[in-house]
């Protein structure tokens, strides 16, 4: 059987003596998108931090391909190949468009052809091409986002982990957004989107995984979450059981 | 006289320059002051009139210190500060003791007694111009320091090195999970801010000459041109500098008495209403 694209296995995570996570469990399938769903505060941010080496579990695993990554710095997990486009975005504001891109680009192991480059990334995102030597920090929300994707893509990511792509976007660029990540999709790359609003990703996600105070209180398909009709908007923040209502 | 002093001022400037560019690239980086960056200064100054004694070419000489130093650099920041894991309290304090045993270890080696730095051949002389006579070796240190400020600031905001020193001043958790080596990244300012430290003590030999508690007169200057033109900033460091020494010279001139209110006043006003310096941006 083949091993899971991303593996957290029982994984406790503290902020000093605060407790975050508490033995939080999912996998993500090669190839497959699971939505990161829960209301403020639940946890979504600590576990793509932790599983991008920002943040050391105290307890628990967190595996990519079957192989351990979670003692390990935030630099060796990027090259083990995991790429996040982080919550807020966080270009780096003074440096342009193309170095944004530069910085986060490497040779690849072997001789295979990457199938990112500065290139590709730009044919992705014209709109970025058409600002290579603007500085990051005079974008705006929607082409730093772009530039947030594109930073993470370049480093020819296994699993790419985006949290709250959303957030702070007029819906028309959310739009934009999720056909980028549907293509991604379809090119087979193995996605974890965080959201808090469940409607934006049950359409694109194969799996659901809901934290409420930093522990999983669901964990389906998002198939059997429609067949079994489970309520997933009562874990959600005030705005989105309205979204759900409405 | 005033013409002296304008020299004088100018000099200061390029040799502050070489000292504050590296304090506020590692401030920038590492967010912690180098209260070691004085005593670089110094240390350079005198390994550099050793090597000179040994037989060395000034110039040899200067390149040579600055390698040293380089090296100094990057075994403090590997070896001493590394081990406290971006404990920036427990760093200063480090940044500190070292000051302390640098200053007593030259106090050892080179004597309390002022060394004098011979200035180097062929630039020992005036040069006239509009019946001014220009010291050529001032001259020297102002366009030596032009093209250093020119070609770190190339590095600095046209190589693909630069742009991840920038990345890891503006996100450096960030920086690190597109895979930069932040860490790697230290040691370079380090050695960088080390080697221009040490250069600019030689280079400062021949015209203030080298002496115990040269360090604590620098580290201080360095200081307020970083706070002055903000960090984070090539450009605030230059202007900064000529600033500081501009006041520093005419300071100790026309109000010997306020010398030190003259440095420092200028620094509050601006930080009153610009808290983030001359040119710095706030973060
Ligand atoms: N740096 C920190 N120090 C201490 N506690 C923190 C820190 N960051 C987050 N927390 C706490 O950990 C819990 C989980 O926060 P986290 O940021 O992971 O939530 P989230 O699900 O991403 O929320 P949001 O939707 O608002 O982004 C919250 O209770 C939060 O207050
Ligand atoms: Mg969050």
């Amino acid at each position: 059987m083949p091993a899971d694209a991303l593996r957290f296995s029982g994984v406790d995570v503290y902020y000093g003596e605060s407790h975050a996570l508490h033995g939080v469990s999912f996998s993500v399938g090669e190839g497959r998108v699971l939505g990161l769903l829960g209301r403020n505060g639940a946890g979504k941010t600590t576990c793509m931090n932790t599983t991008v080496g920002l943040l050391q579990p105290r307890r628990g695993d967190i595996a990519l391909f079957g192989e351990s990554i979670s003692r390990l710095g935030p630099e060796a997990i990027s090259r083990k190949g995991i790429g996040l486009v982080p919550q807020g975005r966080r270009v780096f504001k003074r440096l342009t468009v193309r170095e944004n891109l530069v910085v986060a680009s490497r040779r690849l192991p072997g001789r295979q052809a990457p199938k990112w480059t500065l290139d590709t990334v730009l044919d992705e995102f014209p709109r970025l091409r058409e600002r290579t030597s603007h500085y990051a920090g005079n974008l705006s929300g929607g082409e730093q986002q772009m530039l947030a994707i594109g930073r993470a893509l370049i480093s020819n990511p296994r699993v790419l982990l985006m949290d709250e792509p959303s957030e702070g976007l007029a819906p028309q660029i959310v739009a934009g957004v999720f056909a980028t990540i549907a293509k991604l999709k379809s090119q087979g790359l193995s996605i974890v989107l965080v959201e808090q609003n469940p409607k934006l990703v049950i359409d694109i996600a194969d799996d659901i995984v809901v934290l409420n105070s930093g522990s999983v209180v669901i964990a389906e398909t998002t198939r059997s979450i429609h067949e079994k009709n489970i309520d997933v908007s009562r874990y959600l923040g005030v705005v989105s059981a309205e979204d759900a209502v409405s | 006289m005033w013409f002296i002093l304008t020299i004088n001022s100018v000099t200061l400037g390029g040799l502050l320059f070489l000292l504050s560019a590296g304090f506020s690239l590692i401030f920038g980086l590492m967010r912690i002051p180098n209260l070691t960056h004085g005593s670089f200064f110094m240390l350079g100054g005198y390994l550099g009139v050793t090597l000179i004694r040994f037989g060395l070419n000034f110039w040899i000489a200067a390149i040579l210190t600055a390698l040293i130093m380089a090296a100094i650099g990057v075994t403090v920041e590997r070896l001493l500060l590394r081990p406290l894991g971006g404990n920036a309290m427990q760093q200063v304090l480090l940044t500190l003791g070292l000051s302390f045993i640098i200053a007593d270890l030259s106090l050892m080696i080179w004597t309390g007694d002022p060394v004098r730095v011979p200035t180097p051949p062929g630039l020992e002389g005036t040069a006239s111009l509009f019946a001014l006579q220009f010291p050529l070796y001032r001259l020297a240190v102002v366009g030596i320091a032009v093209i250093i400020a020119v070609g770190l600031w190339l590095m600095i905001e046209r190589t693909r090195l630069g742009a991840m020193i920038r990345a890891g001043v503006d996100d450096a958790p960030m920086a690190r999970v597109v895979g930069i080596r932040v860490s790697a990244l230290f040691s370079v300012v380090f050695a960088l801010g080390a080697a221009l430290a040490g250069f600019a003590g030689l280079m400062a030999g021949p015209y203030l000459s080298i002496y115990p508690g040269l360090d604590s007169e620098m580290l201080p200057l360095a200081l307020i041109v970083v706070i002055l033109g903000g960090t984070n900033s090539l450009l605030g460091a230059l202007v900064g500098s000529f600033i500081i020494g501009f006041l520093f010279n005419f300071g100790q001139v026309l109000f010997p008495n306020l010398a030190y209110v003259i440095l420092f006043l200028p620094m509050l006003v601006i930080l009153m209403f610009r808290p983030q310096g001359l040119f710095g941006r706030l973060t």
